[in-house]
């Protein structure tokens, strides 16, 4: 358990470091990428492991704080000021609901030739709900 | 008895974080077997009743930090904050098929760059709209259209004042909520089931906690797909918004 956690929290760690330095060079007050680049880190992880057979004790510290994401998110909404959000005025209302509508139809658009329903991976999915 | 409960439960935040957590969502759990009969996901229904909390929480306590404002429930916003957000986003990379990255590659670079642009253009041709001509003011409420970390970075760059800030960080606040809402009623209009699609999902939706608990009450297996390129949005957004994009502003209103 602690071997997993360890590793991903040594990528994590390396990966957040990297998009602050990223941010840093371009100039930037923020973190550019690294939760993105930890996530690629721990992808070259996992091929290492694996081409030495040694990917087994990674496995078990890995996958629960993976499988805790849904309940981290649940916390995360838990702690937004949505109070705040929708009291702001409808320059913010409208402002997000036609980004969203934008967002959602190029999104659309750009899938159009992806399947609409059940592939493989949807029917795979509720393991572990 | 009482007190000795709400004195664990303080001096042990993040414990009781997870117990709250877990009943919510064994609460949700019944909600959607019960209710939905499956068809509503139990995590979409869990999200549902976090935000509506916290908008309670909000109004109870009047602070900005949704239920963590309770005391007793501070270890909600540690749990919950960017750290661990971040921590077990990046776990679910473990999960990723390295063949699907490289087919959507640049697929989801060009969803980002558009998923940075579209938010903006939207945001600040709506502030126009009400009257704003001040190109700090649309730029900044543009950015906060982008997400809600994009808005406050770009509007303390060029010192917007703080109430801007504040409408720019509710415009993205929002749109992460209904991205969180809207994601899984849309999942099937937006396509949503391959690594491919959650990518450009990702780099169009912007919003990383949006993005990944839209996905995540969608499809749990589409979340690192969509978080790999939605995680690089902030920075891009942070990186063009008080820069390109001011300028573009600027020159437009003189």
């Amino acid at each position: 358990m602690i071997y997993g956690t360890a590793v991903l929290a040594a990528c994590y760690l390396v990966g957040l470091t990297l998009g602050e330095w990223l941010g840093a060079w371009m100039g930037i007050k923020a973190n550019v990428g690294g939760v993105g680049l930890a996530m690629l880190l721990l992808l070259i992880a996992r091929w290492l492991s694996r081409r030495q057979d040694a990917d087994k004790p990674l496995l078990g510290g890995v996958t629960f704080w993976a499988g805790m994401y849904i309940p981290v998110v649940v916390a995360t909404a838990l702690q937004l000021d949505v109070h705040k959000a929708l009291g702001a005025g409808f320059i913010a209302l409208i402002a997000a609901v036609v980004t969203v509508l934008a967002c959602g139809l190029l999104v659309r658009w750009i899938n159009r030739h992806e399947p609409a329903i059940a592939s493989p991976i949807s029917e795979l999915s509720d393991v572990d709900d | 008895m009482t007190d000795f409960l709400v004195k664990v439960a303080t001096q042990n935040g993040l414990i009781t974080a997870f117990a709250v957590v877990g009943f919510i969502t064994v609460v949700a759990s019944s909600l959607s077997a019960r209710l939905t009969a499956g068809r509503v996901h139990a995590s979409a229904i869990a999200i549902v009743i976090g935000l509506v909390l916290a908008y309670v929480g909000g109004r109870v306590t009047g602070g900005n930090k949704g239920v963590a404002d309770w005391t007793m429930l501070s270890g909600i916003s540690l749990m919950g904050g960017a750290m661990l957000r971040d921590f077990t986003i990046v776990a679910t990379a473990f999960e990723v098929d390295p063949r699907h990255l490289r087919e959507a590659g640049v697929l989801g670079a060009v969803s980002l760059l558009l998923g940075t642009v579209v938010p903006f253009v939207v945001g600040v041709v709506v502030a126009r709209c009400f009257g704003y001509t001040d190109p700090v003011v649309l730029t900044t409420i543009g950015a906060g259209a982008v997400t809600y970390i994009v808005g406050p970075v770009t509007g303390a760059a060029l010192g917007a004042s703080s109430d801007i800030l504040a409408l720019s960080v509710s415009a993205g606040l929002l749109k992460a909520i209904l991205v969180m809402v809207g994601t899984p009623l849309a999942a099937r209009a937006l396509h949503l089931t391959t690594p491919r699609s959650a990518m450009v999902f990702g780099g169009l939706a912007g919003t990383v906690s949006g993005v990944t608990a839209g996905l995540a009450a969608t499809d749990r297996r589409l979340v690192p797909y969509g978080a790999l390129v939605a995680t690089f949005h902030t920075g891009i957004g942070c990186l063009i918004c008080p820069s390109v994009f001011f300028l573009i502003v600027r020159a437009w209103m003189s």
